[in-house]
């Protein structure tokens, strides 16, 4: 005990600054002794989450997502395709994860982030598999036309629980949307009516006139935890993810039901009560997230 | 559990498993692995000096390359890659070789289901051939949720497809210990922690800990198979040697 507790860690003998870039487990660990984290939060909480809807306006729904400085754009562009002939009720979403290298020094230009194609499957596997969006909600005429939903998400500044933000800002997204009215023409096909001529092409009947919103069925909530040792910390900035490298993320949904529990290795094991405890933080989190938002 | 699966399996009962160590010639350690249909073919070489970009030095680093069977590399592909690349992170000494590259190529040789699981146990046997220092081996089993709940290990790709959820579980091998049984198993013992967990499709939580308990008791059978068909060529080489 008496080295954590920094007699003879030199801790004493240099500056903080020094300290935190020559030690930084140590620097970490003296402050989870303590039950506290270096940006002052305890450890089971959350960073404030902000949300701001149409940030794109040339986009069907857009929303920038922020979690602490972790800043995700994602915008929703509508397109009529063919449904396929196996599901012809069905519309389709496409999902894309991008990490520029405007959001971390680590991201080279040219080349692209290793992380981004495994948060991009992560984020398909999640979205649809959670049943937030009825996919036959997206069908316009029945095996002729249905929407193409094309979901590009921007990761501006990557600080930590990339997929966390990532997931939050498609899910405001997809809350923005806006489907657009079209109707059949005289050759069968499927046309924009716009808001200018909307007089003169009125008379042909829209084909979607009450489904203009998507209706989220059950919406997930996701929450990366770090483990170290026996601490559990929600919510981890990039410096804790680089110091302390096991991570588990949970994934809710509305009804409490698990959608994804995903722990890549890692160093560290995770046991069932650290599980449960994750599942737990999960929960509380995504209340006091949701009442942030409103 | 009279319940009897499409290919006559009982719910908890794994396919027919093979493990066949040091099948190519040029790579500094090779294994097959093939679970029911499902076959692994994973190379070692390593390790070579010096590490990745944006890598540790002070530690050895380890690079997964997976070959699917045909086609392109996706994105599927990718995230395959990272969990192998951190599972093994956890089983390896990654100390002992600092400033070094170990690269594991994992080739797809039949898809049946199980696939994640079949590749790591694969892996993890062809760093043993390879001689790579580890911490322990790594054991991977996959378990699902049917539509009326029952918990079904080692799914095939059929399987795989009509369930309602999906886990894919790593556990760290059932050690043998010299201590006696009520000595190690204060608290929670290290084979008891999950290495990795990844799932697909939606569950309840108690689901979660019901496919993890089922994985949990698959585990030693799983790698006292490991064990045997890892020490058998031990043995061989030292009698030879001798």
């Amino acid at each position: 005990m008496a080295t954590t507790n920094g007699s003879n860690d030199l801790s004493s003998e240099m500056e903080v600054d020094a300290f935190r870039r020559l030690f930084p487990l140590r620097f970490h660990e003296r402050h989870l002794l303590e039950s506290i984290r270096p940006d002052g939060r305890p450890l089971g909480r959350a960073r404030d989450t902000t949300i701001s809807l149409g940030a794109v306006a040339s986009a069907n729904g857009s929303a920038l997502a922020k979690i602490g400085c972790t800043t995700m754009l994602a915008a929703v562009k509508l397109e009529v395709m063919t449904p396929k002939a196996e599901s012809p009720d069905e519309g389709c979403i496409a999902i894309d994860f991008h990490m520029p290298p405007i959001c971390s020094p680590l991201v080279r230009p040219g080349r692209p982030a290793e992380a981004a194609p495994v948060i991009t499957k992560q984020l398909t596997d999640t979205i649809l598999s959670s049943g937030m969006i009825d996919l036959k909600e997206l069908s316009l005429v029945s095996g002729k036309a249905a929407w193409m939903a094309y979901l590009d998400i921007y990761c501006l500044d990557a600080d930590g629980a990339l997929f966390d933000a990532a997931l939050l800002s498609a899910v405001a997204a997809f809350s923005h949307l806006q489907i657009p009215v079209v109707s059949l023409n005289d050759d069968g096909r499927i046309v924009l009516i716009s808001e200018e001529n909307s007089g003169a092409m009125w008379e042909k009947e829209p084909v979607n006139k009450e489904k203009r919103k998507l209706k989220l069925e059950s919406v997930p909530f996701s929450l990366t935890c770090l483990l170290h040792k026996n601490y559990i910390l929600a919510d981890p900035s990039d410096e804790e993810e680089s110091i302390m490298e096991t991570f588990l993320t949970v994934v809710l949904d509305s009804s409490f039901q698990l959608v994804s529990l995903n722990k890549p290795g890692g160093p560290g094991l995770a046991h069932t009560s650290a599980i449960q405890d994750c599942v737990g933080i999960n929960k509380t989190e995504s209340e006091r997230t949701s009442e942030d938002i409103g | 559990m009279d319940e009897k699966r499409e290919d006559g399996r009982a719910v908890t009962q794994l396919r027919p498993l093979s493990c066949t160590r040091n099948v190519l010639n040029r790579a500094h350690g090779s294994a097959s692995f093939s679970q029911g249909e499902t076959r692994i073919l994973a190379a070692v070489y390593g390790p070579k000096a010096g590490t990745k970009k944006n890598e540790n030095p002070e530690k050895a680093c380890i690079e997964v390359i997976w070959k699917p069977k045909s086609g392109q590399i996706g994105k599927a592909e990718k995230e395959y890659e990272m969990i192998v690349k951190r599972t093994l992170q956890n089983i390896c000494l990654l100390n002992v070789h600092p400033n070094t590259t170990t690269s594991i190529i994992i080739q797809v040789v039949n898809d049946d289901g199980s696939l994640l699981p079949c590749a790591i146990n694969a892996a993890c046997s062809a760093l043993v051939d390879a001689g790579i220092p580890l911490k322990y081996l790594a054991v991977a089993i996959s378990c699902c949720i049917s539509e009326d709940e029952d918990c079904i290990l080692d799914p095939n790709k059929l399987e795989e497809q009509k369930m309602k959820a999906l886990v894919y579980l790593v556990f760290r091998n059932s050690i043998m210990s010299v201590l006696d049984e009520e000595s190690t198993q204060v608290g929670e013992s290290i084979e008891n922690g999950i290495v990795t967990s990844v799932t697909h499709g939606v569950m309840t939580v108690n689901n979660y800990f019901r496919c993890l308990e089922q994985g949990r008791a698959a585990i030693k059978p799983l790698s006292d198979f490991l064990r045997k068909k890892l020490q058998s060529k031990v043995q061989s080489d030292v009698s030879v040697a001798g």
